[in-house]
């Protein structure tokens, strides 16, 4: 009984390791903001959910490093607050005193950042690796920018409205110049009818007789 | 009696409107323009507000107005553009319709490029999401561009992706060919406007001109149901009456009325020239004039609403970001620290440990300064506007909606520039007989794109500032005073009078009289020299964008270097020398012809007759 009672004390302070602290170098910091990024359906923070967290990321660790069985009991987390965020450090399954080294454990998490966010419901910014940089997504980029579609559109549309403005302006004009000589003989005819008549209002007004004082005064 | 009769024939020679409508749409079109849009509502703004509305609504009265009216009316009674109009009231003053039509030719060039960078927005436009949203990203994937990064999106999608502006103007760059593409687009859309003149842009302006007043509406319609939209109204209308007794105030009034009704471009008395001559000139200028005021106030308002949600969004972003930092810091559970509550969380844990919050590095966020980050021209439209585009639902509608309205906007204003060219070319019998005028609208339209190429140059953007400030201002304030004198004093404003009592039927009353023979000219007067004096004060410099500037994102401001001086004096004073020039060419032909004539009387050879068969 009482070597029962040892074994569970000893095995609690194992769990409650040293070497998971604030500011560790071999750790990160996680934030969580579950309200901000579910609003009304924003679920409770607890035990089943560190519980999922810690086997995510011994799944990403298992991803990134090949052969290496990590277990849910290789990821330590502490220093647990209201906010939700933490501190976690990896172990090594082979060997529980050896801590992975901060490079391996971003690699992994970068590798597998979109599985981990997706089992939480969260995205890079509410599921937060203090000190992990997002890999940014790239703008989707055209294989022909679309400004060029509608500008070929607007200037197809305005070019043949030009040529159409010119034809037509071509063809009033050749219209014209058919109908002007049939008009230059009535006009002549009327004149001459006129004069013939001797009625002088309606001849050919003459205009440098016209009294106009507004330009000269002669 | 014969007189009307010679002069009916005439009328069936020159182009005129198809009705009445045409030609009062064109010239609101004309001269409501981009500064109703971006340069009004930021000059309320600077000058308290409703506070503004006094000196402007004064400068109308006592300045704008009168030029109007004088301009219509003698453009209606002599039947001829800028030119011909000057040249047959006195051939001494032939210069001054030269100097507009130099004026107007040049301004057209630059005014186009703008409707280029708006055309290449326009284009942008149509996707998601809007290019000026997001910042690129590096080669390595790592981080987004430095130069973006530190300004901001919006700002980079102007000057880096839109102008790739060169740090200063010496270094020109290379021909942008985006830009080329956008500009050759622009003097596309003018042309098939203008191909035929009047005729054509009497039906083109039935839609650039109603247009943007409906997009006006619902912009206005849906800014105010933006939140923040009362804050930038409330901003922008609360009269701070101080100002008024800063007399650059005044001056600003003054300047903007002149220049928003686009008067001494030759533009206006081109339009009036095709009209009958019985036509009632004073109610056409009254009605130009209050529908410019009319829409440069109503347009302020969406502006401001759009504005304010911007500012009420930066400011919820601010805030936001100091409640992160606390939450972080102290972690607090997420979203306990809300708005509201943040002051009391923030007296608390400043009590507790002030260190901690000190080491924070909060900002202070005020709503007031956000609302005074505001911008004219177009930094306005291209910064400031698409950054409060992104925020609203469905910005892709409001983007394409804005910069169709702008285009509308500017291409009407662009007709009247053009106009102005065309009509005195026209009348001076300067096209060959066998060149239809389609091909001579071209011409214009293609040497004016071949010049303004040096505005698609990485440096364009600071040649555009130097002619909008060089040509733009003074040369048409001279133009206008030397317009104004010539018509009151050297064609007599009583002969006037009466021309105006023949065209519409009444005698002008005491109010034009008063403010055609001293006010206006007075008031010109003492704009241009408080103007000059202001210029001469201000060393010319430039703002430059320059990324390895040391407090890059502010703009870096330059000297312009010595003959860059020169080219802003030589573009100030050509259009300007054409006056005297002239009146002294003249002078020179009046003395060879006296001294002939005095060897060799003739009856006959009369100045005066040959000035007359010159007219028609």
């Amino acid at each position: 009984m009482l070597d029962k009672i040892l074994f569970l004390l000893c095995l609690a302070s194992a769990l409650a390791d040293e070497r998971c602290m604030p500011d560790t170098p071999h750790g990160f910091q996680v934030r969580l903001s579950i309200k901000t990024a579910l609003g009304d359906e924003a679920y409770v923070w607890n035990e089943n959910e560190m519980f999922l967290f810690r086997a995510s990321l011994a799944f990403a660790m298992r991803n990134h490093m090949n052969g290496q069985q990590f277990e849910v009991s290789n990821i330590i987390v502490c220093n647990e607050t209201m906010r939700v965020s933490f501190w976690f450090i990896v172990t090594s399954p082979l060997d529980t005193s050896q801590l992975i080294d901060q490079e391996n454990v971003e690699a992994a998490i970068r590798q597998s950042r979109n599985r981990i966010n997706s089992a939480f419901l969260l995205t890079d910014k509410t599921l937060e690796f203090v000190d992990i940089l997002p890999t940014l997504a790239t703008l989707y980029t055209h294989p022909t920018p679309p400004w060029l579609i509608v500008f070929g559109v607007v200037m197809g549309a305005v070019g043949a409205g030009i040529i159409i403005m010119l034809v037509s302006s071509v063809v009033q004009k050749k219209r014209k110049t058919n109908g002007k000589p049939q008009d230059k003989d009535d006009d002549e005819e009327t004149r001459v009818k006129t004069v013939e008549n001797g009625d002088a209002h309606d001849g050919v007004h003459n205009m440098s007789f016209s009294e106009d004082e507004r330009f000269t005064k002669m | 009696m014969e007189k009307e009769d010679g002069e009916e024939k005439e009328i069936s020679e020159r182009p005129k409107w198809d009705n009445k409508v045409q030609y009062l749409l064109t010239c609101i079109g004309f001269a409501v323009g981009l500064g109703n849009v971006w340069r009004f509502p930021y000059l309320c703004q600077t000058y308290g507000g409703g506070a503004f509305l006094i000196p402007y609504l004064i400068a109308l009265v006592l300045e704008g107005l009168p030029l109007l009216h004088m301009e219509l009316a003698i453009g209606q009674r002599l039947r001829l553009g800028s030119v011909g109009v000057w040249n047959s009231i006195s051939p001494y003053m032939g210069g001054v319709g030269v100097a507009s039509m130099m004026v107007s030719f040049l301004v057209g060039m630059f005014y186009n490029m703008i409707l280029a960078w708006i055309l290449w927005y326009f284009f942008h436009s149509f996707q998601n999401p809007l290019p000026w949203r997001d910042c690129p990203v590096n080669l390595n994937h790592t981080a987004y561009i430095s130069e973006c990064e530190k300004s901001s999106s919006v700002n980079y999608f102007w000057y880096r992706e839109t102008l790739n502006i060169t740090p200063n103007i010496q270094t020109s760059g290379s021909l942008e060919w985006w830009l080329v593409l956008c500009l050759a687009s622009a003097w596309c859309f003018v042309y098939i406007g203008f191909v035929r003149g009047i005729e054509t842009i009497g039906k083109a302006i039935y839609a650039t001109v109603t247009f943007p007043y409906l997009v006006l509406t619902i912009f206005l319609i849906r800014a105010l149901t933006l939140p923040g939209a009362a804050d930038g109204l409330v901003y922008l209308f609360t009269p701070n009456w101080d100002t008024l007794k800063n007399p650059e105030v005044w001056l600003d009034a003054a300047t903007q009325i002149f220049f928003s009704l686009s008067l001494a471009f030759g533009g206006l008395i081109a339009f009036s020239s095709y009209n009958a001559q019985k036509n009632n000139c004073e109610r056409d200028a009254l009605i130009v004039g209050c529908v410019n005021s009319f829409t440069s106030i109503y347009a302020s308002i969406p502006i401001f609403a759009i504005l304010g949600f911007k500012a009420n969004e930066n400011y919820n972003t601010c805030q936001n970001w100091n409640i992160l930092q606390l939450t972080n810091a102290f972690n607090i559970g997420d979203e306990n620290i809300t708005v509201e509550n943040y002051q009391d969380w923030f007296n608390q844990l400043n009590a507790t440990d002030p260190s901690e919050v000190e080491s924070l590095d909060l900002k202070t966020c005020d709503l007031h300064t956000f609302l005074e980050q505001s911008a004219s021209g177009t930094g306005l439209a291209f910064i400031v506007f698409t950054e409060a585009v992104i925020n609203m639902p469905g910005s892709q509608v409001w983007a394409v909606l804005f910069f169709i309205m702008l285009f509308c906007l500017g291409l009407s204003s662009m007709f009247g520039n053009l106009q102005g060219v065309l009509t005195p070319l026209m009348d001076l019998h300067l096209i060959p007989t066998w060149m239809p005028k389609e091909i001579f609208t071209g011409l214009i339209c293609l040497a004016a794109f071949t010049i303004s190429l040096i505005f698609t140059l990485g440096s364009g953007n600071y040649w555009l500032e130097i002619f909008n400030n060089y040509i733009g201002s003074m040369p048409l304030l001279i133009v206008a005073f030397f317009e104004i004198i010539t018509v009151v004093y050297i064609y007599g404003i009583n002969r006037f009078n009466d021309d105006i009592e023949w065209m519409t039927g009444r005698r002008p009353n005491i109010y034009w009289q008063a403010t055609w023979r001293f006010i206006s000219p007075l008031m010109l007067l003492v704009v241009f020299v408080a103007y000059v004096v202001m210029q001469a004060e201000k060393s010319p410099t430039y703002s430059a964008w320059n990324p390895d500037y040391v407090y890059f994102p502010l703009a870096e401001v330059l000297p312009y270097p010595g003959w860059v001086v020169a080219i802003c004096g030589l573009l100030s004073a050509i259009p300007v020398i054409s006056i005297p020039l002239v009146a002294l060419y003249r002078f020179i032909c009046f003395l060879k012809n006296y001294i002939k004539t005095r060897h060799n009387p003739n009856p006959y050879a009369n100045d005066k007759t040959k000035k007359f068969y010159q007219v028609f």
